[in-house]
Formats: C-alpha cells, structure tokens, sequence
C-alpha cells in the first residue's frame, strides 16, 4: 500500500494512458490484483504446506527405522530405509497384507466394472434419450445415495449370514455396486449431456443406427468421464470400512480392515505403521490426482462441473 | 458455450412428437427407452430398499440373538428406548456436534483456502494438488497416522514439535498435550475438518471459477473495494456452492464411522450413531434397538436431505435452462 504512487498505475499500464486523469483509485483497483496475489500466493503456499504435513509427516517417517520414528523431538534428518516397507509385508511379523491388498482390488474393481455396465445405459435412458419424467428418476437414484449405511448394514447381515455370503469378497463388491451406482448415473448423465445434440441429429439424418451413433458420436466425448466415473467408484469401495467391517472376516477382509489391526497402540511400530498407510492409500492417491477435477464433480453428485 | 447451447435444446429433443397412427409404435418406443434404465433401477431397489423395509420391520421387534426365545413384537419399545438411552441420547448429541462443527470448520476454512486459489501465484497447480492430499488417503489410513503420528502424547508430531520449539529457546519443560484422552471429540472434529476441507475447497473453487467476471470488473470500474465485490457479489453466487458443500458434507460425516472408529474406538463420549449402532448390532446383538437407531439416523437424514435435494435441484434446474 505504501509504496503505491499515483505515476504507479500509469506506468505499469502502458496501453491505458487515457485513464490517468481519472480518479486515484481506479489506479489501484487495477493494481490490487497483482499485489494481493503474491500475499495470497504465499498464504495459499503456507496452508497447504500446513495441510500437507500429516501427509508428507507419514511418507517420511515410513522410510525412518523404528527407533527413529518414535522421538520426541521428532528426528526428521534421520536415515533413510525400507526396513518398515519390508516388515509391513510380513518380512518377519508372518501376517501378509496381500491378501486383503487383493481382496481390496477385486472387490472394488468388480463393483467398478459392474456399476460402468449398469450406469452408462441408465445414463444413455436419462440423457441422450431420455425417458419421461427422467429428473424423477435421478431423484431417486439421489435418495438412495442420501440413506446412512448404518440403516441397512443389519439386514444384509442377516441376509449374508443366512445365504452362505458372508466373508465373501464378490458380495462385498455386489454392496460397493449399489453404493456407487448412484454416483456413477449422475456423473454420467452430466458428462453424456457433454454430447451435442446437433451431432445426434446429424448421425440420425445421415442414417447411422444406434451402434454406430454409440460408437462414432457418444463414445468419444464420454469416454474421459467413463474413465472419471470408474476412477471416483474405485476410490470410494477401496476406502470402505463399515461395510468391510461388518460382512468380511478372515478371509474376505479387505485393506481398511487390515488397518483396522493397528488401532490399538500396544506393541505398535509406528514406522511400520506409517508404511502400511503409505501403501493402503497409494491406489487412492494416484487414481484421486488423476481424477481431481471430476472428483468433487462425482461426490456432489455431478451438481457442480 | 457451444455445449450451452446444445444443452437447451435437449429436452425438446427427448420428446419427439409421435405421429397419429403411431401410437402402439410409441408405447413400444417408450419401454425400448426405459430398457437401459431398468437393470440399474431394479438392481438399486432390491439393494438399498428392501434391506431398509426390514430394518424398519426388525425396529419393531424385541430381537437380541443371544435369547431367540424372547424375540416377539415390541410396539415402539426399541424408540423409547433409544431416545431415553444416556448412551444413545450421547450418540445422538455426539453425532450433531460432530457434523455441525466439520461442516461450518471446514466450511470456512475452504472458503478462505478456495479464495485464495482462485488467484493466480506460482505453483498454484502445486499448492492444489499439495491441498487435495488430505483427501486422498484412504480414511482409516488418516485416522491412523492422526492417532499414532500426529497426537500420540509420548512421540507424536505436535508434542515433538513442541518440544523441538521449546528447546531452541532452551527449555527443557515444553508444553505437552494429550488431545485424544482429554478432548477426544476435538481430535476426531480437528482430523475430519483437515481431510474434508480439501473437498468444500475444490466444490468453492468451482463455483468461483464460474463467477460472471465481467460484473466483477464493472465493480471494480466503479471502485468497489474487494471486500464490497466479496460481500454483493462473490459471496451471493458462492450461495448455493456454500449449500451445496455443507449440505453433502453433513450427509457424508453424519455416517462417519471410520474415524470414530480407529480414534477413539467410541470411548469417552465419541460414539456417534453409526459407531453406536455398530455396537449395539455387532458386539451387544440387540437387533431391534440397533434396527429402531438405524431408523431414528435415516429421519435425521431426511431432514437434513430435504434441504439438499433442494438445493441440488435449484444447481440441477439452472444447470437444465441454460
């Protein structure tokens, strides 16, 4: 502020000498921007650093040995190993996380392919062609997105229990597709509304069929948000805990639930607890930073693009 | 604005005006329509709506699996009891607590956060890709590295840090909390507000970068100040952005459960309803009291969904007129 002078504006605004009779303060309305930025370049720049920290506090200690991830003060120059990475897959411990880190893939892969084959032609029926009353329709798939897990979770249970499914990771994955089709039908509808009408029409004139319409006209423009969809339903079964929780044991526990087995801090390796988290959250990590403009597009159900 | 103008024209496009003889042709035309929809629709309501008609059933009953004997019909004992259990009265005061707190908290901080990513500085990409961390590890993980890596008393980040601070001036008595055994609901708020604000950011920053900036530089021309274009003009658009973010936020930690969960395992008065009826299913086998809670958190949804439905609908019907 104080080093703005009124020859400022002018100077820097070469094209503009018409205005420099006007009033002082358009000067500085046009200079406002360039100086708030470096402020709120460094503000943001500090924040997000802060908000980083437990993020990039858990990658580093992952690499620390035992002894040196539990100090206080924390010794962050300390060297740099594998050691808790090899121990998280069972180096010495005799507990595998692989099985779980499988578990984790089919269940969410399998839900993934399955919501992509139910949404994309729901999708189609609410968008390209839509049937009647079609927001209704989207409303419902809405509803069902807004009821608590927890109100459901005893009766597939009991249903799981009694029809031989529990602790069976396709019946996991059979849940995450009706937790994520929802989602997915609404982001796919906003992503075929990306398909212009006049294209359809000109392929419907030109005489194409419905194959060749899909192929040549829709294909195209939706295949980035099919990519998207999957991606945001993938993250979403892979985080899962409750349902995990309470339909998997032994054999079909999936990766949160592994986690799950480091809660208490008895006897806790803390390095090695870090490597585990590092290595649960790395799907997620990249498929949530290739995803990151649809991400929020997905979880507010496709309302803001 | 070429796909705007592609988007007005659809709904005329879906109703294509039969012909006069064409009418059985049509009905058939219309389940052909409806075909694609149907897998999806039928698939949904046998997974999500039938298992809620029979938590509502089992909310009814007396039906502890542990004495089979004793099941029969309850009336609305299993309400009376979860609306004057201390325990679930807790879960329930937990639970708002919880929700409204992450919600305005993370609310607020991605507002300040979207704001200032919304201008142009160096590393922008950087910083927002650095912002979207929190949100990308798997919520159970987080939970975790808060508990373990962050508020352990005896070597986690923030007492060391302290310890670090103190001792560069000399001292060897640093300051040392315990967040997770005296204020455990603030250490579950503090690592749900750090992993969603990333999320109310990315919705704000969104509506931000849809903001008419031709409007802002008319204010500007006539010498607004940036506080007078925020206040009439930033925030009134970000409005239903606003909405929109703490309305899904609330639907989405109204169900945490994970970081309940790994934290604090519900002790000390941090079980909030998901985490109670966990428990009062999983280890306690009430099934109609944890049935009529279930039912008690499906009332409050709607509630609080009502006004999101509203709210996505308004974005969803300007979204459909432009």
């Amino acid at each position: 502020m104080s080093t703005l002078t009124p020859t400022e504006p002018r100077a820097s605004v070469p094209g503009r000498t018409a205005l420099t009779t006007g009033p002082r303060r358009r000067g500085k309305s046009r200079m406002d921007p360039t100086r708030n930025n470096t402020a709120a370049g460094i503000a943001a720049w500090l924040l997000a650093l802060l908000f980083a920290v437990p993020v990039l506090w858990m990658i580093l200690t992952s690499f620390h040995s035992e002894t040196d991830a539990a100090t206080n003060p924390p010794s962050i120059a300390a060297d740099l190993n594998l050691d808790a990475y090899k121990e998280f897959f069972g180096a010495s411990s005799g507990v595998s996380p692989w099985p779980s880190l499988i578990n984790s893939a089919t269940a969410s892969i399998f839900s993934t392919v399955l919501v992509l084959l139910l949404a994309i032609p729901a999708a189609y029926a609410l968008s390209i062609r839509p049937v009647k009353k079609w927001t209704d329709v989207m409303f419902f798939f809405l509803s069902t997105k807004m009821m608590p897990v927890v109100a459901a979770v005893l009766p597939l249970y009991l249903f799981a229990k009694n029809a031989g499914a529990l602790d069976n990771i396709w019946f996991l994955g059979l849940m995450y597709t009706s937790m994520n089709l929802p989602i997915a039908v609404w982001m796919m509808r906003s992503f075929l509304d990306e398909v212009p009408v006049e294209m359809l029409e000109a392929a419907q004139i030109d005489g194409a069929g419905l194959l060749l319409t899909l192929r040549k006209v829709v294909a195209p423009v939706a295949m980035p948000g099919i990519a998207a969809t999957a991606l945001i339903c993938f993250i979403f079964s892979w985080n899962e805990l409750l349902l995990a929780r309470v339909l998997t044991g032994v054999v079909a526990g999936t990766a949160p639930v592994f986690l799950t087995g480091f809660v208490s801090s008895q006897g806790l390796f803390l390095a090695k607890v870090c490597a585990a988290a590092v290595v649960v959250s790395l799907p997620v990590l990249f498929a949530g930073f290739a995803a990151q403009d649809k991400l929020v597009q997905g979880l507010s159900l496709g309302a803001v693009k | 604005m070429t796909n705007a103008t592609a988007r007005i024209s659809r709904p005329g496009h879906s109703a294509p005006q039969p012909s006069s003889n064409a009418r059985s042709r049509g009905r058939a035309l219309a389940w052909v329509r409806r075909a694609p929809l149907l897998p999806a629709l039928i698939f949904l309501i046998i997974v999500t709506q039938l298992p809620f008609v029979v938590t509502l059933i089992i909310s009814f009953l007396n039906w502890n699996s542990l004495s089979p004997d004793k099941t029969g019909f309850a009336g609305f004992e299993n309400y009376i009891q979860v609306l004057t259990d201390p325990d679930m009265q807790q879960a329930i005061v937990t639970t708002i607590i919880q929700t409204v707190a992450v919600v305005l908290a993370s609310l607020v901080l991605g507002l300040g956060l979207a704001l200032l990513l919304d201008k142009k500085f160096i590393g922008r990409g950087l910083a927002r890709t650095l912002l979207i961390a929190p949100f990308l590890v798997v919520p159970v993980a987080a939970a975790l590295i808060w508990k373990h890596a962050i508020l352990n008393p005896v070597y986690g980040l923030i007492n060391g840090t302290l310890t670090w601070v103190w001792s560069l001036f000399g001292s060897d008595t640093p300051p040392q909390t315990d967040l997770l055994s005296q204020a455990p609901l603030m250490a579950i708020i503090i690592s749900l507000v750090w992993q969603w604000t990333p999320f109310m950011m990315l919705i704000l920053l969104a509506g931000l970068q849809s903001r008419p900036m031709d409007t802002v530089e008319a204010a500007q021309m006539d010498g607004a100040t940036p506080w007078d274009i925020f206040r009439h003009l930033t925030l009134p658009h970000l409005r239903q952005y606003l909405e929109l973010g703490g309305l899904l936020g609330a639907i989405y930690i109204v169900q945490n459960f994970d970081a309940v969960f790994t934290l604090t395992s519900g002790g000390l008065g941090t079980a909030n309803l998901p985490y109670a009826i966990y428990e009062t299913f999983y280890f306690a086998n009430e099934y109609g009291l944890a049935s009529a809670a279930g039912v008690v958190v499906v009332i409050g949804t709607i509630i609080v969904a009502t006004f999101a439905l509203r709210t996505v609908f308004s974005l969803f019907k300007k979204e459909a007129a432009r």
